[in-house]
């Protein structure tokens, strides 16, 4: 399966570097990333396939949420499957 | 291929426009508890419902986790216990509303339905019992709804039912005077119910039903709202369009999520009910959806008429994206959990009389509508008639429940908390209908040739 994993809020150094660590240490493979700093917000969506995924992933959703309150970040992951079901017949 | 508008989209809807998923909720047959012992038969139904329902709270909480959209409930609806107690007692049946209680508990759930009778025809032993204790039930217990099917197109309308219906809501709400009469909001009187609602406090497991089944609700009053914002002054083609295009977005939701429950509780999947179903949150309004149409106020002229469009787009853009469309299946319009109706009745905008109209282009009917605690028992049996008969005639469903708010008049507001809201107590035409309604006996069903 593949997750979407959306990064929003105050520009800072080492976002990303943070997200993939996260995503590297659960076995998460990143396939894309769509990244925009307007002025100081920073927007990030993320594709990765989760089918290394190495604990559940509820856990894996509560460490990236948990990561993004530390910094100040929205973080959101979802199973790309709402997004192909409302978006595509 | 997902792209970042798409995606920006779904989340928007989710985290700044409250679409959810109101309820996941799980039928449930008892046909097979039947026992002439009221305690082996509470056995039963306890064991039952419990070992079906086990994973579904569980269940739910981790589809809402994995697909990050919110489901607000997970329920379970029984097979009317009427038929279930047969000739029981009063108190075998006030017995088994415990146990309902129990089991609801055990699960984790916020409300089991099905403590209901089917009388569009006459009564029962046991719908005679069952509807007798009602009052009690709902007063003793605080997760267990009940409803009452009084007519159906083919049947004509039971007065001899909307008589008593009338008596029962005052007991329900002065037996929970000191809770705002919440009693009365765990009890509806419908015309042609639905077997498959997955909507308390009306759900009921059909009798046509599977042992077990998966019935999911949707909802998004907020999203449709925000969609015809941003439409602008568009014409009303295109405001259907509109419409019909978000209502397929969020029931692919629910189809999603539907399936997914069904496969993971290995339960077959039986509907997706296609509903706008408000919260009293801002921004998760039906009223706001029709005055973002263009009306000034909820309940003013013109009202009907947004409404009659806006669920038949709603019907239009669902369908497509189920497999399998059922329940309620469209726009709600309760009062108190709905922060627009509120604002709108508290305006002086939005009447009894004109919430009646609307039931007759909409979902349901007159729904969480506080009335003066002094109203006769009359009185409610002729809204219950009058709501009931517009469902008769026009082959659909509609229902009541109503609060009649024990020690409190118009100017006063009663206070559920929750998703159940608030409401300011409506006024009521003050003449009588008492003759009428004490003739009893059964309205015939309508003619449904010579159509006017």
């Amino acid at each position: 399966m593949k997750a979407v994993i959306t990064v929003t809020g105050k520009d800072t150094v080492g976002i990303i570097a943070d997200v993939s660590a996260v995503c590297a240490k659960h076995g998460a493979n990143i396939r894309e990333i769509t990244q925009n700093v307007l002025d100081e917000y920073f927007a990030m969506i993320m594709i990765a396939t989760l089918d290394g995924l190495n604990i559940p992933f509820a856990d894996f959703v509560d460490e990236l949420a948990a990561l993004g309150k530390s910094r100040g970040l929205d973080i959101h992951t979802m199973h790309e499957d709402i997004f192909n079901t409302m978006h595509h017949i | 291929m997902l792209n970042t508008h798409d995606i920006l989209e779904t989340i928007n809807m989710i985290r700044e426009e409250n679409l959810d998923i109101r309820t996941i909720t799980m039928g449930i047959s008892l046909l097979d508890c039947v026992s002439e012992d009221p305690d082996r038969l509470c056995q039963k139904i306890y064991d039952k419902i419990t070992r079906r329902a086990d994973k579904l709270v569980r269940v739910g909480q981790g589809i809402e986790k994995e697909y990050g959209v919110p489901i607000v409930n997970k329920r379970v609806s029984v097979t009317p216990i009427s038929l279930v107690g047969g000739d029981l007692s009063p108190d075998a049946y006030l017995k088994i509303a415990h146990t309902l209680q129990h089991a609801a508990r055990e699960l984790g759930i916020n409300f089991i339905g099905g403590f209901s009778a089917l009388v569009h025809k006459g009564y029962t032993v046991g719908a005679r019992n069952l509807i007798s204790v009602i009052p009690q039930a709902l007063a003793e217990t605080e997760t267990v709804c009940s409803s009452v099917n009084v007519a159906t197109t083919k049947a004509g309308i039971n007065m001899d039912a909307v008589a008593q219906m009338g008596h029962v809501i005052k007991q329900c709400a002065e037996l929970t005077a000191d809770k705002d009469s919440i009693g009365a909001a765990k009890l509806v009187v419908f015309a042609n119910v639905p077997q498959d609602n997955p909507f308390m406090a009306g759900a009921f497991h059909g009798i046509g039903e599977p042992d077990s089944v998966i019935n999911v609700g949707v909802s998004g009053p907020g999203v449709v709202a925000s969609a015809i914002k941003r439409a602008g002054d568009c014409d009303l083609s295109e405001l259907a369009d509109v419409i019909k295009k978000t209502a397929f977005k969020i029931t692919r939701v629910g189809q999603l999520v539907a399936k997914e429950a069904a496969d993971r509780l290995g339960t077959p999947f039986g509907i997706v009910d296609l509903s706008l179903a408000p919260t009293p949150a801002i921004g998760d309004s039906v009223a706001h959806i029709l005055e973002g149409m263009g009306l000034e106020s909820c309940g003013a002229h013109g009202t009907t008429a947004a409404l009659a469009m806006l669920n038949d787009a709603v019907k239009k853009g669902g369908v497509m994206a189920s497999s399998h469309v059922g329940g309620l299946s469209g726009a709600f319009i309760p009062v108190s959990e709905d922060a627009g109706m509120i604002a709108a009745v508290e305006r002086g905008a939005l009447t009894i009389e004109k919430l009646e109209a609307m039931t007759a282009v909409c979902s349901v009917g007159l729904d969480m509508i506080a009335i003066p605690g002094d109203t006769p028992d009359a009185v409610i049996s002729g809204i219950i008639a009058d709501e009931i008969s517009i469902g008769v005639a026009n082959t659909k469903t509609t229902a009541v429940r109503l609060i009649p708010a024990i020690g409190k008049g118009v100017g006063d507001s009663v206070e559920f908390g929750g998703l159940l809201g608030y409401a300011p107590i409506i006024r009521l035409n003050q003449y009588s209908p008492e003759k009428f309604i004490s003739r009893g006996g059964r309205i015939p069903a309508p003619i449904h040739s010579l159509k006017n």
